[in-house]
């Protein structure tokens, strides 16, 4: 009974943000190609050769930047901002009344962009591979489907973090800033610029203990065929899950004591 | 156009918009931390890619670095004023406030384009200067007049042609009220700046000189640093940025001829 309530509060919220979220296809399609770093970084690395000393192949290496392609549209997480400015305004108030975590809101909110980038994501690979045609491959069903959920908890993961940085409004208004600086160590360690493998031993050391790698270069091996401990992986990206649900939940209790509603 | 006005005015944008900046120092403390996390994040990648090979397009490491100066500073001052007051108009078009600086007896381009400032790109802006001091002590170059001016001059260059396009893009909000998103497209195209153009592919290259002229903004001031710049190319930047310049200003006058008020 429970368990049915919470399904459809879960469904109606996705269906409301959905129908949301396509009003804006135009500001998502750009977002979606704005996302395309990786692949001027793919153009450095062949251009240059670079690849050759970490003994991967061109093609192996246009499959990783194409994957961590894919792995970052699908879970970029702006929590924070919308949470700032609902805090800002005084949104939250309402929100806070309603018996539902305001958060699941925000996460339907997530689900729906990321349905809506999908179409857009598949044509910038198809403008992919029309320019590297040798780098096309099928990956296997069971693959695939370990890929999804990776890439899926990759953004658990950060929807975390930046959830628990959100709560930081309750005490700062401007919170948004912790955020950016926190993406400075995810753009650069995650994998997304350059494959971790490619690291130098004084980082590799310590980095596989951190959540970044996880976050890009993990799922994106594992879907792109290249070298990659799955085992490992999947169960650091669910201890990481583990570690820092409890904490959200201690921040949000806390955080909701020292509310105070700002604007109307 | 009245010059002592429009300092006098400038002075007072300046008092105001610092006066409201520095209710958040501690966001200035974390900005100031973004910005040097994010530098040596750069200089990390590219030590990724320097890892074993000695050149990449061409430039050794310690000419890479200067184009990460040029491209901190450059940032710094996009930070500065570009994007605060750039973002700004989204907000005057969107709710109608437009009409308030159409109004006021000065030029409307100069209200909108350096109301606001944000302190904490001077920072960013110091540590790109460090940055340069040190290239310029580790590539032993030395310091003459011609060098002085000529790099002054194409760093100005490089600034007007991204004043330029980052008001070229916001102005066409006039139109699509809702593309800002183009502003994170540019960001991220504007990424490539951090390495030598040469290290691309043939194509790339092209694009970044024709479609967006990246090329321009980085690469020559860099060229001009290690003293292999022709002078045809510095002409020709000269010339790019005052097309560019007179382009945007023509622009943002035909787009007011479509401005209908917003609201109320």
């Amino acid at each position: 009974m429970i368990f049915n309530l919470f399904n459809r509060k879960i469904f109606t919220l996705l269906k409301v943000q959905y129908s949301n979220m396509l009003e804006y296809r135009v500001e998502i399609a750009l977002w979606a190609i704005s996302g395309i770093i990786p692949f001027f970084m793919l153009n450095i690395w062949t251009n240059n050769n670079l690849n050759e000393s970490i003994n991967i192949s061109d093609v192996m290496l246009s499959r990783y930047f194409l994957c961590a392609f894919f792995v970052r549209q699908f879970s970029v997480v702006w929590v924070v901002f919308s949470f700032e400015e609902d805090s800002l305004m005084g949104k939250v108030s309402p929100y806070l009344i309603q018996p539902l975590n305001p958060f699941f809101r925000y996460f339907a909110q997530h689900l729906a962009e990321q349905i809506t980038r999908f179409p857009f994501a598949l044509i910038i690979a198809f403008f992919f591979f029309i320019f590297n045609p040798e780098s096309i491959w099928i990956p296997n069903l069971g693959i695939l489907l370990l890929s999804i959920v990776s890439t899926f908890l990759s953004f658990l993961i950060q929807f975390l973090i930046q959830s628990i940085v959100a709560c930081l409004c309750f005490w700062t208004e401007k919170a948004s800033s912790i955020e950016r600086m926190l993406f400075i160590p995810t753009l650069f360690l995650s994998g997304l610029l350059a494959p971790v493998v490619s690291f130098p031993e004084y980082v590799k050391s310590w980095i596989y203990l951190t959540p970044f790698p996880y976050l890009i270069d993990f799922p994106a091996n594992l879907l792109s065929g290249n070298e990659t401990n799955i085992s490992r992986g999947l169960s650091m990206q669910i201890i990481w899950i583990f570690l820092l649900f409890p904490l959200f939940k201690k921040i949000w209790i806390e955080g909701t004591k020292k509310y105070t509603a700002m604007g109307s | 156009m009245n010059l002592r006005k429009y300092l006098k005015v400038y002075k007072k944008f300046l008092y105001t918009s610092l006066a409201s900046e520095l209710e958040y120092k501690t966001n200035i403390l974390i900005d100031l931390i973004t910005a040097i996390l994010s530098l040596i994040g750069s200089i990390f990648l590219l030590s990724i890619f320097f890892q074993n090979n000695g050149y990449i397009g061409g430039w050794k490491f310690e000419q890479a670095l200067i184009v990460q100066g040029i491209y901190t500073i450059l940032n710094g001052i996009t930070n500065t004023w570009f994007n605060p007051n750039l973002t700004e108009i989204v907000k005057h078009i969107r709710e109608g406030t437009l009409d308030f600086v159409l109004l006021k007896p000065i030029d409307s381009q100069f209200f909108i384009s350096l109301k606001k400032i944000n302190p904490s790109g001077f920072l960013e802006i110091m540590l790109g200067f460090f940055l340069l001091f040190f290239c310029i002590k580790i590539n032993q170059i030395n310091l003459s007049l011609s060098f002085l001016s000529l790099s002054f001059i194409t760093i100005s260059c490089s600034i007007c042609i991204l004043y330029s396009i980052w008001f070229f893009i916001s102005t066409t909000t006039i139109w699509f009220v809702k593309t800002w998103n183009a502003i994170e497209v540019l960001r991220s195209f504007l990424y490539i700046g951090r390495f030598p153009l040469n290290s691309f592919s043939f194509s790339l290259r092209v694009f970044f000189s024709i479609f967006i002229p990246i090329a321009f903004i980085t690469t020559i001031p860099s060229e001009v640093f290690l003293g292999l710049s022709q002078l045809w190319k510095i002409l020709l930047e000269v010339i790019v940025a005052s097309v560019f310049l007179i382009t945007s200003r023509k622009f943002w006058l035909f787009a007011l001829k479509f401005y209908s008020s917003a609201s109320s």
